[in-house]
């Protein structure tokens, strides 16, 4: 069915909707957060999502780990050429994975893996009734749902991040040993040389905030889910293509921030 | 007590219940009837909240269902024992781990206690002779996850259940199992029950008070013996249909 759309209220309508869901997600946030104090009996619930995040997304990460640092080598050796010498591409490949890559890939994973799989679990409960059998047993599913895989996704992120960086240390090293026909010592020096706590820290800083946000958003999109097995598709999508975004938002504010 | 007054809910232009009053006391036992649509599983989910109406009210042993806080309200939740028309199991959960869940999220946590409870309800809902308790939903057929639905519903000893076509999809022996069941719990217990049934004999057997809902309204509110001598158009049809 072709709609005649006045352009002016269909664009009202639509700020009027984003501004009602960024509503309903601060509402969910902090009711999430309320039942963290409860997490000490819930624990087994929020060890349960913190195994499946990690088994589901280490591999992944390992694997993207790797290429990055891979690629950031030659990416800096072709930056460097003729320019700066290679001595110094230890420091600026590492400082860059610390800051930047491995933070903020390691969060567009894991919205991928995490967030669409937290959506496409809530909507299929959420269209077969089981949200609504939660609530009949007397459990709020924000409790049961929301606040294990909210903290789950908030203290494994800095993990698998760390992860990454490690993996994409070494990848870089690879490239540059390798091919560029830079030792051992020259690298790591240089990694050395220029390194400061500030970045690793400031990088992994903001990794609890990407995944908090991707998880959080996985659920408000997955509990939100109607229509069928047609709306748990949508929702799956649906909760990639906000988690992604809120990361690399969050990421430009967050870089104000700190660095 | 249940009291429900001047209910209404529309789904966008699907105008549902457009006026609904309903007292029910204690220990009752109530059947809905209703064409299919009609609205009997919504108004089932206003009365524990699942739903909010759009205007009219909802009350429970008092408490008004739409202003009630959270804790109140799932404390009263867990008074209550739903069955759902679908089942609604949770199927990332095995059978055993279904029915016991309202329990051990209330705090019980003696395994060998949870087990045997899990055993005896399955047993009153005619599932005994197997041992189902560590299959997943996805392995039972459709009758077998409504009786797991009703072992779940009934887990809790619940002073109130709510049943949503309990007996729907099964063979006559087993129906009759049910409805049975139904009437021990009434009389063991003076649980006050709710039943929405497409099945005139059901209706009959446990039933002391039958509400036949027509084009969102209270068509018809009285004894199973009265619905059947109701000479008034609408309803002898509906009966037509249902006695076949
Ligand atoms: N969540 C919902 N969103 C939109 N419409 C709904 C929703 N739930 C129910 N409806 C609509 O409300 C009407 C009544 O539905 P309901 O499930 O109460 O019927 P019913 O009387 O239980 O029928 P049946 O005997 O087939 O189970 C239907 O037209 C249905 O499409
Ligand atoms: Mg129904």
């Amino acid at each position: 069915m072709v709609k005649n759309r006045n352009p002016v209220r269909f664009l009202g309508r639509k700020i009027v909707n984003f501004l009602s869901e960024f509503g309903e997600i601060s509402r969910l946030l902090e009711r999430t957060f309320s039942f963290v104090p409860r997490l000490g009996r819930d624990r087994i619930l929020l060890f349960n999502q913190m195994a499946h995040i990690g088994s589901n997304s280490l591999p992944l990460v390992v694997i993207i780990g790797f290429f990055t640092g891979m690629v950031s080598a030659w990416q800096a050796a072709s930056q460097f050429k003729g320019l700066i010498s290679l001595s110094l591409l230890g420091s600026a490949v590492s400082r860059a994975i610390f800051m930047e890559l491995g933070p903020v890939l390691t969060a567009i994973v894991i919205a991928g893996r995490v967030g669409a799989s937290i959506a496409a679990e809530l909507g299929t409960m959420k269209v077969t009734e089981q949200i609504d059998a939660l609530e009949s047993l007397g459990i709020s599913p924000v409790r049961y749902l929301s606040t294990p895989r909210v903290v789950a996704g908030t203290l494994m992120l800095p993990i698998l991040t760390i992860f990454a960086n490690v993996i994409a240390l070494i990848g870089a090293f690879v490239v540059a040993n390798f091919f560029l026909g830079i030792s051992e010592k020259v690298f790591f020096d240089s990694v050395k040389r220029f390194f400061h706590l500030k970045d690793v820290f400031g990088g992994l800083f903001k990794t609890f905030f990407f995944g908090g946000v991707t998880a959080l958003i996985g659920v408000h999109v997955g509990l939100r889910t109607t229509s069928g097995a047609e709306g748990v598709g949508k929702s799956s999508v649906r909760a990639f293509v906000l988690s992604a975004s809120m990361v690399l938002i969050l990421d430009y504010v967050l870089w104000t921030i700190i660095f | 007590m249940i009291e429900i007054r001047n209910l209404k809910k529309s789904f966008d232009d699907n105008e549902v219940l457009r006026g609904v009053d309903i007292t029910i006391h204690d220990g009752e036992t109530v059947a809905i009837i209703g064409e299919s649509g009609c609205g009997k599983s919504v108004l089932l989910k206003h009365i524990i909240g699942l739903l909010q109406p759009d205007s009219g009210t909802v009350k429970v042993d008092g408490i008004l269902i739409a202003d009630a806080k959270e804790d109140v309200l799932y404390a009263l939740r867990r008074r209550i024992g739903f069955l759902f028309q679908s089942a609604a199991l949770f199927d990332s959960m095995t059978v055993y781990e279904n029915i016991v869940l309202g329990l051990w999220e209330a705090g019980e946590r003696d395994e060998v206690k949870l087990r045997q409870i899990a055993t005896e309800k399955l047993g009153l809902v005619g599932l005994g002779a197997r041992s189902l308790l560590d299959f997943k939903p996805s392995s039972l057929s459709g009758g077998m996850k409504k009786r797991v639905g009703l072992a779940r519903a009934l887990a809790m000893q619940p002073q109130y259940m709510f049943y949503d076509e309990p007996t729907t999809g099964l063979d006559p022996v087993t129906s009759d199992q049910i409805d049975y069941l139904i009437l021990s719990l009434t009389e063991s217990f003076s649980t006050t029950s709710l039943i929405i049934t497409h099945d005139l004999f059901t209706v009959k057997r446990i039933a002391k008070r039958v509400i036949y809902l027509n084009k969102g309204l209270i068509f018809f509110d009285g004894t199973p013996k009265e619905l059947e001598q109701s000479t008034d158009k609408t309803v002898v049809q509906f009966i037509e249909r249902f006695v076949k």
